[in-house]
Parts: structure tokens; C-alpha cells; sequence
């Protein structure tokens, strides 16, 4: 039984780290340019299809895919941003929060088109198997995904802290106009910031290809949850959604495995209830 | 002046007529096809799809006339003037909500006049709702809940087996093994998905427990749409069951093999259903699959006692590239049902395909599954024939295992543990 707890604390830790992973990239969005970006989970669909085409095309390990999604991703996000959501910004609040839905859709739809509704695993590369501590079975591509969540996190962060476009870019998601005075150019701030939430969730697609299936609807429940993390963590905090990210994962597990696992999920959107109850700007938001 | 606008009158009344008989008139009958095109389960909707094509090609008369199934020998449809079958597709997502409106929409819209399909209980439930309201025949052989054909609707009639079926072939399977390998089997873990088909396979599995004297250690639901099932597999490891019994769709099938063996969790059998026998689940999973049980109506090797099934599947893989699979041969039925039933009633009117379903007498000859034929109970509207087996996953391939009597290979019984695999 302690073997048990352990093992779904592990679990709930690794679910969780993918989960920061997914929404830091939605917080940033949300934070710099207070869209919300419901194409979130099909940005993730489309970084795991790229991981998977690589490999089946090119013998390409997801593992090494990884810069690849990321500015394929990137430029997409820009493109996309460019092109259609800057476009919207200046159209009627309604009309900001339809767009990225209906991209949400077109994308998943082509994936449908382009790939077929299957199911796709990639099989097992060199992150394979699992690690055996006594009763506790640690799998590898989960760990080295959380590993390289935390790393992919810990840049982010000091590129925002330290970089003077990471500075300008938390500027901008402070005070909009005030960063506007300062001579900052907020639409390439828009952009970038736009590009490199793509990019984020491009990276967690490639990690995630590495033990999860894929498929055009893959990104629904993922989205939502990152969501719900965002929320929690409060909007547009970075160290707000990794840390909900985890606390969602452990929710999630050690809920499932305390009471039914029936109830799982509810329990994840019933904390978040009971969080925006008494703190409603989230954990970290201001 | 009079005259004139009589023959007006007349005219307009013939132009009516004409439009509101389009179907005959063209020679073309259109039945509506409600499948989850797109969304979660496409895959198996457009399997299902396939098998549906297909049929309706051999009713057409495209495939010649040596297959013994309804309609193939004649080509169209001889007692209504040789009419051609088409399908209208409608799209439901995989959503109870577009089921039902979709299915309307074909009726109202499209003037179908009758609907297949739905593949999803919940979905078909729905579905099913609309057309009993408006009065247009249902027949659904892709469908597994019980309670479908519990609610004594007139115009919805089921030719596949339902899951009360299935869910005690499992314990009758269990009983088997027990007389064949010597060794007791004790308690059992029940493991669905939470919609219409995973909670009522629930149910009857906790219902047959009971009754063929098995102990239920573990009682888990869960969202088919989970991105992650660690807590569910942790609940099952903790319950020790001697045999898990799994109801779920296909994506939920992927995760938790995936999950099993992450956990090393290894009963001594895997029953399961289907999720698990859809085409996308072992090019997913690969030999991760192996010795899984699961529950079906069809499989290619059934072809040995019955050359039918040999030459129906050789035409699917011509057609489509690929095997058969359980969904495709399921749905393959219905169109066959219905056009026999429009044949001998002459007519599309609601009302005399009712009448002709519930005559429907279909010899064991002309169906592709092991069954006596397709005859409704007058009350439920549910095939009596209709009976299901089990098989194995050997050699990525599903052989029939079970009933021992019709059984291609042995059963691989305990299941063999997740060490050793690729």
C-alpha cells in the first residue's frame, strides 16, 4: 500500500510536469496579449504530428525532433498571429474570442484531412521501458519528458528575467501602455510572444509523442486542462501555472486513487472552483 | 377559363405528387447513415462506414451474383422495379446532441426512409428518439447497450448481440477455462468507461458475477477521453483481481495498455471489448496487444466453416486495402436487413417496412457471423439469433478462441505478463 502511494505521487508528479509544460505556453499568450488562445491543445496536436512525421519519414528520434517543433512552432504561432489574430485584435472583444477557436477547428480538421483520424503511437525509441526501484516502475520517456519540462521552464523564465526582450515582453504584460511610452514595440512584442507560446507547446508535443498516442483531437482534454491550470495559477504567471500544473497532476492521481477514480477529474475542477472562490486572481496572478 | 385552370390545377397536383415520391420514381431508395465522421472516434466511424459501402455495392449488384446474401443475386431491389440503395451520410461527432438532430435532418431534409448506424449507444440512443417521433424505421447492428432494445420502440430493431450478451459470454468463458485448466478462478475486477455502453456493461458484469458466483474486487469507472489513467491501473493493482473486464472505446484501449505495463499490471486474464478489436488499436499498441482477449461477433477466421465470410472480406481488403475488421462486418449487416425488408414490403412507407422487418426471417446462410440468421423478437425488435464469441490476440491477429467448440487455435491461458516485450 505505501509502495502504491508512492508509485501514484511519482505518477501524478510526471502527468503534472506535462501539464505546466502545456499551459506556461497558454499563460504567456493570455498574460501579454489577454486573448484567450482556445488553439492551445491543436498547437500541442500539431508539435506531436511533426515529432511523429520526423520519425517515420527520417528515422528522426522525438528526443532530437525537439528544436524542430519548436521553430516550426514558433513560426507558425507568429504567422498565425501576423496574419489573423493581430487582424481580430482590433474588431469587437467577441470577434477576438472566436478566432482562435475557429483556428482550433480548421487545424484539427486538416489533421483529419491531411492524416486520417488514426491512432499513432511512435514505438519505442531510445527513451524506452521503465526503471524498477522495488515495487515502484518509474517509466523512462515520462520521466525524461518532466525532466524536460522543468529545463524548457527554468529558460523560459530566465529568458523573461534576464533578456531585455524577456523584460520587454514582461513589461508589456504588465502595463500595455505604459510599456507603449517606454518605447517599447508592443505588436512585435505580440508576435513574439505569440510565436514563443507556440513554440512552448510545440516542445511539450514533442516530449508527449514520446509515450502518448496521437491523433487530429488529441489536444481537446489536454487544452482544457491547461486552461483550468492557467486559471489556477493565475493569468499570465509563469511560476503560477507550473506549480498548478503540478498540483493538478497530484490532484488528479491521488485523487483518482483515494476516492474513485471516477471522480478524478472533478476533483481537479473542484479545486479550481474552491481556488477561484477565495483567491480569484489564481495562486501567483497579481 | 375554367377549363384552363383545372388543367392548372391538375398539373400542380401531378408536380406535387411527383416531387413527394422523388425516391421511386428515380429508382433510388435513400437510407440515412448517422456515423461519428469526425471527432474522437472517427476511425471507427469510418470503418463502420466501410462495411456499410460496401453492402450497399453488393445489394446494387456490383459484386455479380455469386454471393448468397439478400438483394446480390438480383441486383437492386426486384419486387420495387429493381430500385438502387444510396446512403446519405450525416456526421455526429460522436455527440448524443448531433445524433439526434442529425438524424432529423435526414429525415426532414434529405427524405431518407429509414437510418442505420450510430456505432455509439449513447449516440444511437438519441438517434433513436427522432426517428420514433417521426416515424421512420431504425435498424442498428453496430450498437452493443441493452437498454436500446429495452425500450420497446415500434420502429427500432437491433440485428447484433447486446452487451448483456457479451458481458456473460465473459463469466460462461471464465466457467470454461475453470473446466479446462483445472484451476479456480476467484475474483474478478470490472473496469468501463463512463457513457451509455461502458456503465451498462457495468451492470450486467456485476449482475453475472453475481450469478455465475465470481467476487467483484474492483468496481472502476472513468472518462474515456482521460489523458492519463495512473490511478485507475494504481485501484486495480491494489485490488489483486485473478481477471480484469475492460468496456471501453478505442483511445482509452491505447492509454491503458500503455498504463499496464508501465505498472506491470498482469491478471491472469485480460477480457475485454470494443475498444480493443478496433483496426486502430493493434498498429497503436503492436505487441503490446498480444494475448488480449476480446469480445466479437466476427473474425476472418471464421471463413473456414464459412466460405461467405472468405469471399465478403476478400472483396473488403480488394475494396478498401485493409482487413475486415469487427466494426466494418457489423455495420455490413444492416443495409442487407433493410433492403430486404423494402423488397417484401414493396414499398418504403413506414408503416409496411415495420410490418416486413418484424417478418424478417434471414437464413444463418446469409449472414457473416455464426449465427442461426436474423429473426426480431415482436416485442424488444432485438435478433434472437444473435449470439457473440471471444477472441485472442495471437501473432498480431484476432483468432477466434472462444466457444472452444468453434475455436480456430487454443486459448493462451494464464495471460503470459508484459516482460519479454518490445
Amino acid at each position: 500500500m505505501p509502495e502504491q502511494l508512492l508509485q501514484q505521487i511519482v505518477n501524478g508528479l510526471l502527468i503534472g510536469f506535462m501539464y505546466s509544460l502545456i499551459a506556461i505556453g497558454l499563460t504567456l499568450i493570455w498574460g501579454v496579449m489577454n486573448i484567450v488562445n482556445f488553439a492551445h491543445g491543436e498547437f500541442l496536436m500539431i508539435g506531436m504530428f511533426t515529432s511523429f512525421w520526423l520519425f517515420t519519414m527520417y528515422g528522426l528520434d522525438p528526443l532530437f525532433s525537439i528544436p524542430i517543433c519548436f521553430l516550426l512552432l514558433f513560426l507558425m504561432g507568429m504567422f498565425i498571429y501576423r496574419f489573423i489574430v493581430s487582424k481580430v485584435m482590433k474588431g469587437p472583444m467577441l470577434a477576438q474570442l472566436v478566432v482562435t477557436f475557429g483556428i482550433g477547428i480548421f487545424l484539427s480538421n486538416l489533421a483529419v484531412y491531411l492524416w486520417t483520424p488514426d491512432f499513432r503511437l511512435i514505438p519505442p525509441t531510445i527513451l524506452q521501458g521503465t526503471w524498477e526501484f522495488g515495487e515502484l516502475n518509474l517509466s523512462i520517456p515520462k520521466t525524461v519528458a518532466s525532466i524536460g519540462s522543468i529545463i524548457t521552464s527554468l529558460c523560459l523564465f530566465l529568458f523573461l528575467r534576464k533578456s531585455k526582450t524577456g523584460k520587454a515582453i514582461l513589461a508589456t504584460e504588465m502595463d500595455r501602455e505604459a510599456a507603449l511610452l517606454m518605447g517599447i514595440n508592443t505588436e512585435r512584442i505580440n508576435s513574439l510572444s505569440f510565436g514563443i507560446g507556440a513554440a512552448l507547446v510545440g516542445v511539450a508535443g514533442a516530449f508527449l509523442s514520446t509515450y502518448y498516442y496521437i491523433y487530429p483531437q488529441v489536444g481537446g482534454l489536454f487544452g482544457l486542462i491547461a486552461f483550468s491550470i492557467v486559471a489556477l495559477g493565475g493569468f499570465g504567471s509563469i511560476e503560477g501555472a507550473f506549480i498548478a500544473g503540478i498540483l493538478v497532476g497530484l490532484a488528479q492521481t491521488l485523487g483518482g486513487f483515494f476516492f474513485d477514480p471516477a471522480y478524478k477529474y472533478a476533483i481537479v475542477f473542484m479545486i479550481y472552483l474552491i481556488t477561484i472562490w477565495i483567491r480569484p486572481q489564481g495562486l501567483l496572478g497579481w | 377559363m375554367k377549363a384552363k385552370s383545372w388543367i392548372t390545377i391538375c398539373l400542380s397536383m401531378s408536380l406535387l405528387l411527383m416531387f413527394s415520391a422523388p425516391v421511386l420514381a428515380q429508382g433510388v431508395i435513400k437510407i440515412g447513415g448517422v456515423y461519428p465522421l469526425s471527432g474522437n472516434i472517427a476511425s471507427t466511424g469510418l470503418d463502420c462506414k466501410r462495411g456499410v459501402d460496401l453492402a450497399v455495392d453488393i445489394i446494387n449488384g456490383k459484386y455479380g451474383k455469386d454471393l448468397d446474401l439478400p438483394m446480390a443475386k438480383t441486383g437492386g431491389l426486384p419486387n420495387l422495379g429493381g430500385a438502387k440503395l444510396e446512403v446519405v451520410y450525416a456526421d455526429t461527432k460522436g455527440e448524443p446532441k448531433n445524433g439526434m438532430s442529425e438524424t432529423e435532418r435526414l429525415i426532414t431534409q434529405e427524405k431518407v426512409v429509414a437510418i442505420i448506424g450510430a456505432y455509439q449507444s449513447s449516440v444511437t440512443k438519441t438517434a433513436s428518439q427522432a426517428t420514433e417521433r417521426l416515424k421512420v424505421p431504425y435498424v442498428c447492428s453496430d450498437s452493443s447497450s441493452p437498454t436500446l432494445t429495452e425500450r420497446n420502440f415500434k420502429y427500432f430493431f437491433r440485428v447484433s448481440p447486446h452487451d448483456a450478451i457479451f458481458a456473460r459470454d465473459w463469466f460462461q468463458f471464465l466457467k470454461d477455462v475453470e473446466k479446462k485448466t483445472g484451476k479456480k478462478i476467484a475474483t474478478v475486477a470490472i473496469l468501463y468507461e463512463n457513457t451509455e455502453f461502458g456503465s451498462n456493461v457495468g451492470k450486467y458484469a456485476r449482475k453475472y458475477a453475481e450469478e455465475f458466483g465470481y467476487k467483484v474486487v474492483a468496481d472502476i469507472s472513468y472518462a474515456a477521453n482521460a489523458t492519463d489513467v495512473t490511478s485507475e491501473v494504481g485501484n486495480l493493482i491494489k485490488s489483486k483481481p485473478d481477471v480484469l473486464m475492460h468496456a471501453s472505446y478505442i483511445t482509452d484501449a491505447i492509454l491503458f495498455t500503455k498504463t499496464f505495463k508501465e505498472m506491470g499490471f498482469a491478471p491472469k486474464g485480460i477480457l475485454t471489448m470494443a475498444g480493443y478489436i478496433e483496426p486502430g488499436y493493434l498498429p497503436a499498441v503492436k505487441a503490446d496487444g498480444s494475448n488480449i482477449i476480446v469480445r466479437s461477433t466476427f473474425a476472418l477466421d471464421l471463413g473456414k466453416k464459412k466460405p461467405l465470410v472468405t469471399k465478403v472480406s476478400q472483396l473488403f481488403k480488394k475494396k478498401y486495402g485493409i482487413d475486415m475488421s469487427e466494426n466494418a462486418a457489423r455495420s455490413f449487416m444492416a443495409p442487407f436487413v433493410l433492403a430486404d425488408a423494402f423488397n417484401r414490403a414493396k414499398s418504403t412507407n413506414s408503416e409496411a417496412v415495420v410490418k416486413a422487418l418484424l417478418e424478417t426471417n434471414i437464413p444463418g446462410s446469409q449472414v457473416i457471423y455464426p449465427w442461426k440468421g436474423i429473426k426480431f423478437d415482436p416485442q424488444s425488435h432485438q435478433n434472437i439469433y444473435a449470439q457473440g464469441g471471444l477472441v485472442q490476440v495471437q501473432n498480431q491477429q484476432y483468432v477466434t478462441v472462444w466457444p472452444f467448440a468453434s475455436a480456430a487455435k487454443d486459448v493462451v491461458w494464464p495471460f503470459p505478463g508484459w516482460k519479454g516485450r518490445k
